[in-house]
């Protein structure tokens, strides 16, 4: 039974990782789109896509902490307690991207808008910097068993974690170009799939890059991970994962974007899985195996027949969403994020050169 | 005095999964929690009741096609979108602070109630979709289909916080596991989460949720009638709201007086504490008003009347209640916050009730709203109190609840994080909810001015579209 709630884990984080995932990316390309003018419709097109579906994919997230907590409640209390200070940020981050798309929606002039845009894409670069930090420090067995018994700073800020948390951010902006510059074929603006194109390419090969070169880290930082992603089942899971992305790459290199969702959310699953496979026995290693880490039997089967009559009820509602978001039947009427205000004055003309520049800095 | 003379506590009390003992800032970590949850509750009562009404004013619609109910469903939707999605971050946030502040108590015990969190977020989920579907369904689905789409939105907000209160149930009953040398074992998570004290908590939320939402939405309404504004619109928008208020506010009575009854059972400390009462007695008087001290044992300044409390709490006005002297006062609960919490809490409960019921007989007589400015006034003034009474009857549970994170078996102090800087992320939440509340603010005024959409009546919305 444990092992079917470490994969029911997988799965959440899978699934948070690629859907949740690409809505922190779309604002990462929200964040880098430049000034009001210029990046008003990729930021538009950022509006549109994630809109009716950012709030179901969060839920993702929530679904992983509470199967986490009720089957291995010693290991979420010994992680959220060495582990406070990326994961507090990370529910800052949470707050800010939330609050901020959602009233984003309802700006009334460029203005408000440029403010709450710029907190909205700041935040998602920090959410999922912050989880995959988080995830290092686990991965890199920084993380004993107790009540804040680890390092409460380098627990995080380590070499594991600083490349699991940039790995994480380049993975959110790969997956969302891929995901925009389908949207925005089926909106029929063929020059923003030309540009989302031209960044998941770029994502891509940065990303695959990074995760290339990251393996050296591993391998002076986290010696024990390395060698479990390096043989075994681990290695073959990474090499999926990397032809994985090979693939995606081939086909948004071809623009055939719907088939490059899949085989982009398969590069994603196929690492996660790797990564487990990679520290088995252990959830925290160096010491809490799966089988100590596992609550009472009782409570393991409880959740899963809980979660499986749940899934009665979610799953249909969820193939429904999807089914009438993939036809476009929720679409919202594509519009430059910028255009939904008055005509632009001269001032907007030097506000816009000023937030074009702040977002060049950053 | 003799520890003969106390209650022996029910179960034995548990070592902590991560330790015996805490971190130093229970009272910091107390704060941080109930701050969340202060943000957190009253948008969860948007989501108990807001879809019902609006569910009903679409049917409205839907029966008679007059599109003034279409426009209000729309933007009563939207509203309801946008506190849907401000209250999945809120709600993220105190999952978080479940790992963030009470790790030993998660450690511990959250094998044996988490699964309660897991139906409840399957709830979420589905509320998630069909919320998301609902708003941008609008004129793209049948009408039919689109009504249907709203009905699971509704009964998701009801199995939602059924789980949740399931939960805070267990905390202050907690059975379904067994102590043994300061271990928990043998949890039992159905028992657990079906407590006897489940009923009255979930009745006494959900109708607080309907008289939330009612009271808020018709103040703003009720600004609006004060300003002029006095169309078929605003009319009807302020009917709905304060019949559902009104409704929620007098079955409210009852289901306070069976809960009241409930904690005299099953938490009689608690029940001290919201009525100051120190030592056990027969005919024990309830007083109005006044400040415990607790050197003297006694509540001075107050209002007492006699053998009231034992009439309240027993049905029988001499019924013997226990005092706070049955337990040792470290194990007795900050008195003076408890009370006037719950004295708050009752206090506006009967005031919003009689406004409910001048709305309900002024419209049983002359099936209209009443003309008086006074009344508007107070249905404004009463959007704002029904949030303080909400806040104030949670602050009375969970404090009443203290020193004790799970009733008589793990102590707060012990199920605290160790990890430093408390202070530190208190004040950075204060600051970041600051801007939530200013910015919520913001856009609810912006959504109460904009005027209504035109709807067209047969326009779009119609079987062809379903092509």
């Amino acid at each position: 039974m444990a092992e079917v709630c470490l994969a029911l884990v997988v799965v959440g984080i899978t699934a948070y990782a690629v859907l949740g995932g690409a809505d922190y990316g779309a604002g990462f390309w929200d964040l880098t789109a430049g000034g009001a003018q210029r990046g008003g419709r990729i930021r538009g097109m950022v509006q549109r896509s994630m809109s009716p579906v950012w709030e179901a994919n969060h839920v993702w997230l929530i679904f992983v902490l509470v199967v986490v907590w009720t089957a291995f409640p010693v290991a979420f209390g010994s992680v959220f307690s060495t582990l406070a200070i990326p994961l507090f940020l990370a529910a800052l981050g949470i707050i800010f991207r939330g609050t901020a798309f959602a009233l984003r929606g309802h700006a009334a002039t460029i203005r408000e808008a440029r403010v709450l845009g710029a907190t909205f894409a700041l935040s998602s670069v920090l959410v999922p910097f912050s989880f995959g930090a988080a995830l290092g420090g686990v991965a890199s067995g920084r993380v004993p068993v107790g009540n804040a018994a680890g390092d409460m700073v380098d627990s995080w800020l380590n070499p594991t974690s600083l490349l699991i948390g940039v790995l994480a951010v380049l993975t959110g902006a790969y997956l969302a170009a891929v995901f925009l510059a389908d949207d925005s074929v089926r909106a029929e603006q063929p020059d923003l799939a030309r540009a989302f194109r031209a960044r998941a390419l770029g994502a891509g090969a940065v990303t695959g890059l990074v995760a290339v070169g990251g393996l050296a880290v591993l391998r002076s930082d986290a010696r024990a991970l390395f060698d479990g992603l390096t043989s075994g089942g681990g290695l073959v899971l990474v090499l999926i994962s990397a032809a994985a992305g090979a693939v995606t790459l081939a086909l948004v290199w071809t623009g055939r974007f719907g088939p490059a969702r899949f085989s982009a959310a398969a590069a994603v699953a196929a690492v996660t899985v790797g990564w487990v496979l990679a520290q088995r026995p252990y959830v925290l290693p160096p010491r809490l195996t799966l089988d100590a880490a596992a609550a009472d039997d009782t409570v393991l089967t409880t959740l899963v027949a809980g979660l499986g009559i749940g899934a009665l009820v979610l799953l249909p509602s969820l193939w429904y969403l999807y089914r009438l978001v993939l036809q476009g039947r929720l679409d919202q009427d594509y519009e430059p994020l910028d255009q939904r205000f008055r005509p632009l004055s001269a001032s907007d003309e030097r506000d816009a050169g000023d937030a074009g520049r702040a977002g060049g800095a950053a | 005095m003799p520890d003969a003379g106390f209650l022996t506590l029910a179960v034995e009390q548990v070592d902590g999964a991560l330790g015996r003992t805490g971190g130093p800032d229970a009272l910091v970590a107390r704060r941080m929690q109930a701050l969340s949850l202060a943000v957190h509750i009253p948008i969860v009562c948007f989501g108990i009741a807001f879809p019902a009404m609006i569910l009903f004013v679409e049917g409205l619609y839907l029966r008679t096609g007059d599109v003034t109910y279409k426009a209000l469903a729309k933007r009563w939707s939207k509203v309801a979108l946008t506190l849907f999605a401000v209250g999945v971050v809120t709600g993220t946030i105190l999952s978080f602070e479940f790992g963030l502040l009470w790790p030993n108590f998660m450690a511990t015990f959250a094998d044996v109630f988490g699964v309660g969190f897991a139906l409840e977020g399957i709830s979420f989920f589905v509320e998630a979709i069909f919320i998301a579907i609902y708003v941008y369904g609008w004129d793209r689905l049948g009408r039919r289909a689109h009504f249907l789409v709203g009905v699971p939105i509704v009964l998701s907000g009801f199995t939602g916080s059924f789980w949740v209160l399931g939960v805070n149930a267990w905390m202050n009953s907690p059975t379904g596991f067994t102590v043994v040398d300061g271990r928990v074992t043998d949890p039992r998570p159905l028992e657990a989460l079906l407590t006897p004290n489940l009923g009255h908590e979930l009745a006494h939320m959900y109708l607080a949720g309907y008289m939330v939402t009612g009271f808020i939405v018709a103040g703003v309404y009720a600004g609006g009638w004060l300003k002029g504004r006095r169309d078929r619109y605003h009319r009807t928008a302020l009917v709905v709201t304060l019949a559902f208020a009104a409704l929620a506010s007098a079955a409210q009575g009852i289901v306070g007086d069976w809960a009241g009854r409930r904690v005299a059972d099953s938490q009689p400390v608690k029940l001290a504490a919201f009525e100051g009462l120190a030592r056990t007695q027969a005919g024990a008087p309830f007083t109005i008003g006044g400040i415990y001290d607790a050197d003297r044992g006694e509540v001075r300044y107050g209002i007492h009347i006699p053998k009231m409390l034992s009439l309240l709490a027993h049905h029988d006005p001499n019924a013997r209640v226990t005092g706070l002297d049955a337990v040792p006062p470290r194990d007795r609960p900050p008195v003076n916050v408890v009370r006037v919490a719950f004295q708050t809490m009752v206090g506006i409960g009967v005031a919003l009730g009689l406004v409910g019921l001048v709305f309900v007989l002024t419209w049983l007589r002359h099936r209209r709203l009443p003309r008086s400015r006074w009344f508007y006034r107070a249905v404004v003034a009463a959007g704002p109190l029904s949030l303080v009474a909400l806040i104030a009857g949670w602050v009375a549970t969970e404090v009443g609840r203290q020193p004790w994170i799970v009733y008589e078996v793990m102590r707060t102090s012990q199920a605290v994080t160790r990890a430093d800087g408390l202070e530190v992320g208190f004040a950075v939440l204060v600051a970041v909810y600051a801007g939530l509340a200013a910015a919520v603010a913001w856009l609810l005024r912006r959504l109460a001015r904009r005027p209504p959409e035109t709807e067209v009546a047969g326009a779009p919305a119609t079987e062809a579209s379903r092509a």
